[in-house]
């Protein structure tokens, strides 16, 4: 029996909050503007209550189990920093208070641009995009921006390694760039050969993801980075694989000329289904004048008697704004809360046990599942979820079944560079006995797969649902309680 | 603490991978660049860190210790205890995006929920996952009109008093898009948009309530847009919509508009929701995660993201929007708060809201040397035009524990010391009294 939706559980007459009588003297409302249809739902605090926790019973996340998820960085988001977030001083105040009323929350701000100014090697940074693909956008204007500064704005190309996240192309789109496509050598590294084949006066630069998509690190990132900076351009990196770096490399040691940071990946702020992520960009120094405004900084210094004076400025060419107010907020809460705690040490270690595990991970599948590129990995790898001798198995098909052995399946179908991929991301929260659970299924799936593979057919066997018709939701496109598309009238 | 290996199990997991040392799993980085100084404070413990945040927090004087009548986009709402009851619970907030529907039906269902609380509250047919805030909303919104139109119409008219950051972000999305050109049109005389609405208009983009709080009729103007054949888009006040007509009824096209005050925290300014709805016939244009309706293997009903193809990591760069990560969370709670104030729950605040800030105007334009413009309907916030600058008498305020209004003079320098004040029901008869005797003492300071 599914769980009802809230309009279906609406009974008339029911509400659920009660709030104070008005205690104002009356003023009449113009009775030809009134709202006379609004047709929300009418339920009691427990109906609702009832209601979601059904639903989150239905829900795989971290708390309850492993999620490999490639790319994703999964890991245990800390109880410590729900808390921090929902300190009523912070969470109550207004984004347009007077700054002298939010010095705490101008001081963290200011605290975690420089943590990730450190953390990254970058001049500057702005806490203004609200996700990784915001962050994107902005690297790339920034780009653009700065290139039409210097007398060069008709450069409109991007090159763009096949191994790169998916978001990438479609920023540099938004920003009327051409994207053109890298391909990579046998080592999953960019070819060398190739990109240098592809420079000319119109390459406005390259976005690379390193670690990239295949988990590797890029072996020749600085010549690759030297190569686009010789022909003029300059090099976004995607950090949404930060957390096989942290401590252990700077990304703009490497080259790298703009990056984003995916807080709800490397530092530990919750997914929360879908959002709300935050993706600061970090910057060297001749791009700084182009980051999205506002940003903190002391904007009076202090002496013996007072404290500084935190605030907001505007860079002088800055890209402008993009979001309301001043970033999200309540997430930089949080991923200052992880910085404070880990330390200097801990990030280190983070990004180290992040790369032990996904390697442990390999060594231990890799005479089970195909591995295309058989060299140490970072934070992730990706395996083949296919082999000659099982035609009918698909990597879609192992991610169901691994459902069945209370697993959150891998990144499936990406990168598109590796035939039927899976792509698996461990972090450095998982124990090795948890690994070595997931190690167990896996192996347990792969000779499924060879000897009962109606198995991983029929999978989940054992989920909520069995495995739902995609095709029917996109034909009838039913997006609301009520089923307005299913008549044409 | 977060690592949970032993020195015993991690020697044996570097034996199993055939290494020695840690530090060998990152020999393939440039030795050069290989474990930098990071300047950073060494690791404390979760007692210290809440010391630092409680210090840090406490530094601030947040709306625990203010009156706040300070709205302007972001609203200070009443938010029941039913909301962050829910959106705490880990099966919720630590899940990733629902792209594994058998064990993600919670989060998809809520979504899909969502989206129907939002179609219902706006009067519109289709709504989408959310976007990050009414701003990227409201340029998602123009991104749309663009593809509409094949980037065969160009210009965009945007209301003067739609809210000046949302403006901004409109002008940061579309320069990425060739020959665009926005154009501002003050007041809401036919005549002035007639001047500029014409074939090439993909778009007519007005606030409602408007950034000064006015509730304007759209009707005409509504018609004069779509005799030229352009999209007319709303950005809308959620908590409005219960009292107001909906968009729907005056023939919006699109309505979008931040959802922060159902239910979500001021917190500086977010992460708060961007909403986005629009009539059935642009449901495929539409930027950003879909929930459908549809059914598993056994027939039992359950829900997917659907019209995946239209997204980036489908279409690359072919794709009308880079956006993955929305608000799901935010989502959440707008959810709950719908839910668990119902029809007469939001009707309720909404009448609160439009009553307080009646009577404050009311009493306000009775003090000597403040005038307000009362002429025009407004919902809770309006705009009054003070005796001496807004920043003196907002420091008065201040000095008195009120957050004042937002000072409006540098975006309106044609109004006389222009304060914006917002009034909801989480202020009270007493509230408003209080301000309106600090405000007849801020004359004389």
């Amino acid at each position: 029996m599914s769980e009802k939706n809230i309009f279906e559980l609406s009974v008339q007459g029911r509400t659920g909050v009660r709030y104070p009588d008005i205690d104002v003297p009356l003023t009449e409302y113009p009775q030809h503007l009134k709202r006379e249809n609004l047709a929300l739902p009418e339920l009691s605090e427990l109906d609702v209550v009832r209601h979601f926790s059904h639903l989150a019973k239905l829900n795989y996340s971290i708390d309850s189990g492993f999620y490999p998820l490639g790319s994703c960085t999964m890991k245990y988001n800390p109880k410590m920093n729900e808390q921090a977030a929902r300190q009523p001083g912070f969470a109550s105040t207004h984004p347009l208070q007077p700054i002298e009323t939010t010095q705490g929350n101008l001081v963290l701000m200011y605290l975690l641009q420089e943590a990730l100014k450190e953390i990254s090697g970058f001049h500057s940074v702005s806490l203004q995009p609200a996700a990784g693909a915001q962050g994107e956008f902005v690297g790339v204007r920034i780009i653009r921006r700065y290139l039409q500064s210097i007398g060069e704005g008709h450069r409109d190309k991007i090159l763009i390694p096949d191994s790169a996240h998916g978001t990438n192309p479609a920023s540099a789109s938004m920003n009327g760039l051409k994207a053109v496509q890298v391909p990579s050598d046998e080592r999953g590294n960019i070819d060398l050969v190739a990109l240098q084949n592809m420079i000319d006066n119109n390459v406005a630069g390259l976005m690379v993801t390193n670690p990239n998509t295949l988990g590797l690190f890029e072996e020749n990132i600085c010549e690759v980075t030297k190569i686009i900076h010789a022909a003029g351009g300059l090099v976004y990196g995607d950090g949404a694989n930060m957390n096989a770096l942290m401590g252990i490399a700077k990304p703009a040691d490497l080259g790298i000329d703009v990056m984003h940071f995916n807080l709800h990946k490397t530092f530990s702020t919750p997914h929360g289904g879908g959002g709300p992520g935050s993706g600061p960009v970090g910057v060297i120094e001749k791009l700084a004048p182009f980051l999205p405004s506002p940003i903190v900084a002391i904007i009076e210094p202090g002496n013996d008697e007072y404290a500084p004076l935190y605030g907001f400025i505007e860079p002088e060419q800055s890209i402008g704004r993009v979001k309301a107010f001043h970033g999200q907020f309540g997430v930089l809460v949080r991923a200052f809360a992880y910085i404070d705690l880990l330390g200097s040490d801990g990030l280190r270690l983070a990004a180290e046990h992040a790369v032990l595990n996904a390697n442990y991970l390999l060594a231990k599948l890799k005479d089970y599942y195909h591995v295309p590129y058989p060299r140490l990995c970072k934070h992730e790898f990706v395996v083949e979820g296919a082999w000659e001798e099982a035609p009918d198995i698909h990597a879609l098909d192992i991610s169901k079944r691994l459902m069945d052995y209370n697993f959150h399946p891998p990144t499936n179908y990406f990168p598109l560079i590796v035939h039927e991929a899976l792509m698996i991301e461990p972090t450095e929260t998982e124990s090795k006995d948890t690994l070595d659970e997931f190690i167990e299924a896996m192996i347990s799936i792969a000779n499924e797969a060879h000897t009962r593979p109606e198995l991983l057919h029929a999978a989940p066997a054992t989920a909520p649902l069995r495995r739902l018709d995609e095709l029917k939701a996109a034909k009838e496109l039913t997006v609301c309680c009520t089923p307005i598309f299913n008549q044409d009238d | 603490m977060f690592i949970p290996h032993t020195t015993q199990e991690r020697t044996d997991m570097l034996k199993a991978i055939g290494l020695e040392h840690v530090s060998d799993l990152f020999i393939d980085i440039p030795a050069e660049h290989r474990y930098p100084d990071i300047k950073l404070p060494k690791g404390i413990s979760e007692m210290e860190v809440m010391d630092h945040i409680h210090e840090l927090s406490s530094a601030n004087e947040s709306l625990e210790d203010l009156i706040c009548f300070l709205g302007a986009g972001a609203y200070r709402h009443y938010i029941p205890a039913v909301v962050d009851g829910i959106i705490q619970d880990g099966s919720f907030y630590s899940a990733y995006t629902p792209y594994q529907p058998e064990i993600s039906q919670g989060t998809l269902q809520a979504i899909y929920e969502y989206q129907s609380l939002i179609a219902a509250l706006t009067g519109m047919e289709a709504s989408n996952a959310s976007h990050y805030d009414g701003a990227t909303a409201a340029a998602e919104a123009c991104i749309l009109a663009y593809h509409q139109y094949r980037g065969k119409r160009t210009k965009f008219i945007l209301s003067r008093n739609l809210h000046p950051h949302y403006q901004q972000v409109i002008r940061t999305y579309l320069e990425g898009f060739e020959d665009t050109n926005i154009v501002v049109v003050d007041g809401y005389a036919l005549a002035d948009f007639q001047a500029e609405i014409d074939n090439n208009t993909a778009l007519v983009y007005v606030q409602y309530p408007d950034f000064l709080g006015k509730v304007i009729e759209f009707d005409d103007l509504v018609t004069m847009t779509h005799q030229a054949g352009a999209l007319f888009a709303v950005s809308a006040n959620p908590i409005a919509l219960a009292l107001l007509k909906s968009p729907a009824e005056f023939g919006a096209d699109i309505v979008t508009g931040e959802g922060q005050p159902l239910g979500i925290p001021l917190s500086y300014g977010g992460p708060y929701l961007g909403f986005f709805a629009t009539r059935k016939e642009l449901i495929r244009k539409i930027a950003g995660r879909i929930v459908g309706e549809t059914v598993d293997q056994d027939g039992k009903r359950g829900y997917v993201l659907t019209l995946t193809a239209r997204e980036q990591h489908i279409r690359r760069e072919k794709a009308t929007s880079n956006i993955c990560t929305n608000q799901g969370l935010i989502a959440l709670a707008a959810t709950v708060y719908l839910s668990a104030l119902g029809k007469n729950g939001l009707i309720h605040v909404a009448e609160s809201c439009y009553q307080k800030a009646h009577y404050a105007a009311r009493q306000i334009s009775q003090i000597p040397g403040y005038k307000v413009d009362t002429d025009e309907l407004f919902f809770h916030e309006f705009v009054v035009s003070c005796p001496s600058p807004v920043r003196e008498i907002n420091e008065h305020l201040l000095s008195h524990q009120i957050l004042g209004g937002l000072d409006l003079s540098s975006l309106y320098p044609d109004l006389k010391n222009p304060m914006l004040l917002a009034v909801t029901e989480s202020n009270d008869k007493t509230q408003i009294d209080y301000l309106c005797e600090v405000l007849s003492e801020a004359r004389h300071v």
